[in-house]
């Protein structure tokens, strides 16, 4: 009969100018507001539709300026939440967001990467969008949302929308999406699954295969350069992943994968008597270092060098638990001691690990 | 060294308290033997033994083993002459031990529910003895006490394998990797890293501590390993500590004599240590790869035990292999934190480009309470892997799979893998 009943999928769809291809009335109208809204499709969403087979239907296109969304990216992203939600109560829900593709413009992919985190996350609708690899919106936002490989230019749009919409129709149906079949870029989150083999026939299987793939691919760690020496009278502080902690580890830090640091006083303090400090550290025999926990944090001998007026110690250290800690929460917990030390005028860091 | 092994597999349908002794009732066989005499006999041993209880544990009981150190196969070694041996073994039964801890890095084996699947020891009839020691001992002495007397239970009940006349199973292992028909065939070496640190990171190999100076790296043969030549004396994380049963039934050297003479040609094994210090880790690193030279090995499978400090000793050997010409592929776990979202390892290098994952060990699992507990429960929250709020009012367990043994061990016994995603 020609009548379609299957319901389609409704989506919003974020543009810039150059691809919404706006007039010069809509753009000067657009230099005045954070973004301009639209119903229905706009060029790029009418070959959206078109590819998609008729499933999507695209019911608001929204258009932004690169350079204002992208100095503006909460604000903006808070904005289109409140019109979205607006919208939404006003008429039917939403099922997805679409946001560009935005090949290698780095402003435009910043913008679409934060509003599809945005729409995900408050709205908790699905979104994709699609860059080029070194867009700089890939590393900001692919751990949150999915985004589609684009080539550099336009010149791939065919084959990339055609991504975004099948990437867009699963996501929507709640099916399963992987990185490699699906065509975005990983979240760059490691998950455990059960292999066909085990480790052992799987190693042997890889050693003789002619081009193996290797199933954790080497990771690049941040080099920082030594700081230049310090000279005259300086203010040092202890800082500690070997767990020292007053006895009974008042702030619970953990044995293992440790989820915190602790900042503890040392004024007043000549030495660490084993009836006041102890280790939380899981990782290594304990004796030794709860028999004379300086053996660990050497507060005893930093003592004497301030004694004899070579340094000033900090009055406060600094401690955590370093067996099986993500670097993920250790990058964190030195940041945040590092601002503290900077705050309390520290020049220098013994840090002692175990 | 050893270069011909016959293993003699008996396996049982039940194991029981009774008499001591194997009963076959019709098509069922039976091990039973007497807790009380076994205790008395411990004891009688090993003054410093307080008290012990054993327990049997099944497959799919509700059963939560806690605080597990070792897990040893029961069997009976007879040498054959100084090159040939033979091994009686129950294939199904292992002894395990548990008692208190002593360094947060005892393990949890679940017999049934979600954490079954993630320990080799969940499909086995379990020997468990608690084990308590007497006052005063230092947790080195503990933990000599906990791993002699399950050594000795494992040769005690490993004897009665071999009152069983016909074994089902028998496996003949050969090792002769010099002859010319294997020419043509990739020359494999398996260079296997144990941790050896003190401090309750140790490994026991031919009887003498791994960490021994002017011992290890050193060559063995795959039937010595089979044989036993090594004992755990570990207190690391659960999940990727080698249990000593590991080390009887290694996953790799299996494979790799299952594929000696069709794919590849396993010329042999090097035992390599995981020392502290930097100086130590780089002359180990170098005799190692000497080693592995001279054996004249095209290809190597490494693994590693443990994390954190024991990669750096990865890294140096793959780069020494990779810069030698010789094609490596390393089997390791990963710390990616209980998101996933963190790195991996503590050390890499860019010619590691063949790693084998053996999964994430942060990830978090929910293990359901069950009917029975063996072990000292009051320390279940001090596992590694394990947080203060982990126990929870209904009695299961939020924790990371770092708790459960065997769950990432590195010998790749399981299937379990990491991917991005």
């Amino acid at each position: 009969m020609g009548i379609k009943t299957e319901k389609k999928i409704r989506v919003v769809h974020y543009l810039n100018p150059t691809f919404a291809n706006l007039t010069n009335e809509e753009k000067e109208k657009l230099a005045t507001m954070a973004f301009l809204c639209f119903e229905g499709a706009r060029r790029l969403g009418k070959e959206i539709e078109k590819i998609s087979d008729g499933k999507i239907e695209i019911v608001k296109t929204i258009v932004g300026e690169d350079n204002h969304v992208a100095e503006r990216l909460e604000d903006t992203a808070e904005d289109l939440i409140f019109y979205l939600q607006t919208y939404a109560y006003a008429s039917s829900a939403i099922d997805l967001f679409i946001a560009g593709p935005a090949f290698n413009a780095g402003r435009y992919g910043m913008a679409c990467g934060a509003l599809c985190k945005a729409v995900q996350e408050k709205l908790g609708e699905p979104s994709v969008t699609a860059m080029y690899k070194e867009n700089p919106g890939v590393d900001q936002y692919k751990k949150d949302i999915c985004i589609v490989r684009a080539s550099q230019t336009a010149v791939g749009m065919k084959d990339v929308l055609g991504k975004i919409v099948s990437l867009g129709l699963k996501l929507v149906g709640g099916e399963e999406v992987c990185p490699e079949k699906d065509g975005y870029f990983p979240h760059g989150f490691r998950k455990n699954y059960f292999a066909n083999k085990t480790g052992a026939e799987r190693a042997i299987d890889a050693l003789l295969a002619e081009m193996p793939k290797t199933e954790y691919p080497m990771p690049e760690f941040d080099r920082v350069s030594p700081a230049p020496p310090i000279s005259g009278k300086v203010k040092i502080a202890l800082v500690t992943s070997g767990g020292i902690v007053p006895i009974g580890n008042p702030d619970r830090i953990e044995a293992s994968s440790a989820q915190k640091f602790g900042e503890y006083s040392l004024s007043g303090i000549q030495t660490l008597l084993p009836t006041a400090y102890q280790t939380a550290h899981g990782g290594y025999d304990a004796t030794y270092a709860n028999a004379d926990p300086n053996r660990v944090l050497p507060v005893d001998v930093l003592r004497d060098l301030e004694r004899e007026g070579i340094i000033e110690l900090h009055e406060k250290y600094y401690a955590t638990v370093g067996n099986g800690t993500s670097v993920g929460n250790s990058k964190k917990f030195g940041q945040e001691i590092a601002r503290r030390l900077v705050a309390d005028g520290v020049q220098a860091v013994i840090l002692t690990s175990t | 060294m050893l270069t011909g092994l016959k293993m003699q597999n008996v396996y049982v349908d039940d194991v029981r308290f009774g008499k001591t002794g194997i009963c076959c009732s019709g098509a069922e066989k039976i091990l039973s033997f007497d807790p009380k005499s076994l205790i008395k006999s411990l004891k009688q041993d090993e003054p410093r033994i307080a008290d012990v209880r054993v327990e049997i544990a099944r497959p799919g009981e509700s059963t939560r083993i806690i605080c597990v150190k070792d897990v040893i196969s029961p069997r009976l070694r007879i040498k054959q002459g100084s090159s040939v041996a033979r091994v009686r073994a129950f294939k199904n039964i292992v002894v395990v031990t548990c008692g208190k801890i002593v360094a947060y890095q005892e393990g949890i084996i679940d017999m049934s529910g979600p954490g079954a699947d993630y320990t080799p020891f969940s499909k086995t009839i379990n020997i468990v003895l608690d084990i308590e020691v007497v006052d005063g001992l230092t947790r080195h002495e503990h933990e000599e006490v906990m791993r002699s007397a399950g050594l000795r239970v494992a040769v005690m009940l490993g004897e009665i394998s071999s009152w069983v006349e016909r074994p089902d199973e028998e496996k003949n292992y050969v090792f002769a990797p010099h002859s010319s028909k294997l020419g043509h065939l990739p020359r494999v070496v398996y260079l296997y890293m144990l941790l050896s640190q003190g401090l309750l990171h140790d490994n026991y190999v031919f009887c003498r501590n791994a960490r021994e100076k002017d011992f290890l790296p050193l060559i063995v043969s795959p039937p010595d390993v089979l044989y036993g030549a090594i004992v755990s004396g570990n207190c690391v994380s659960a999940c990727d500590k080698t249990v000593t049963w590991l080390h009887q039934n290694n996953p790799v050297v299996l494979e790799l004599l299952k594929r000696h003479g069709k794919d590849l040609n396993f010329v042999g094994v090097v035992l390599t240590n995981e020392l502290t210090d930097l100086a130590g880790k780089k002359a180990s690193a170098q005799k190692a790869i000497e080693l592995v030279k001279k054996l004249g090995a095209e290809r190597v499978v490494i693994t590693e035990e443990g994390f954190g400090n024991p990669e750096a000793d990865l890294m140096m050997l793959i780069r020494g292999l990779e810069q030698a010409g010789i094609k490596t592929v390393a089997i390791t776990d990963e710390y990616a934190g209980s998101d996933g979202a963190s790195q991996s390892l503590a050390d890499t290098t860019p010619e590691a480009k063949m790693i084998i994952s053996v999964g994430n060990a942060n990830e978090l699992i929910v293990l359901p309470p069950m009917e029975k507990i063996i072990g000292p429960i009051q320390d279940l929250t001090k596992l590694a892997g394990a947080y203060p709020q982990s126990l929870r009012e209904d009695g299961s367990l939020e924790i990371e799979l770092q708790g459960i043994i065997g769950a990432t061990n590195q010998l790749g016994w399981s299937k379990l893998t990491c991917k991005e995603v």
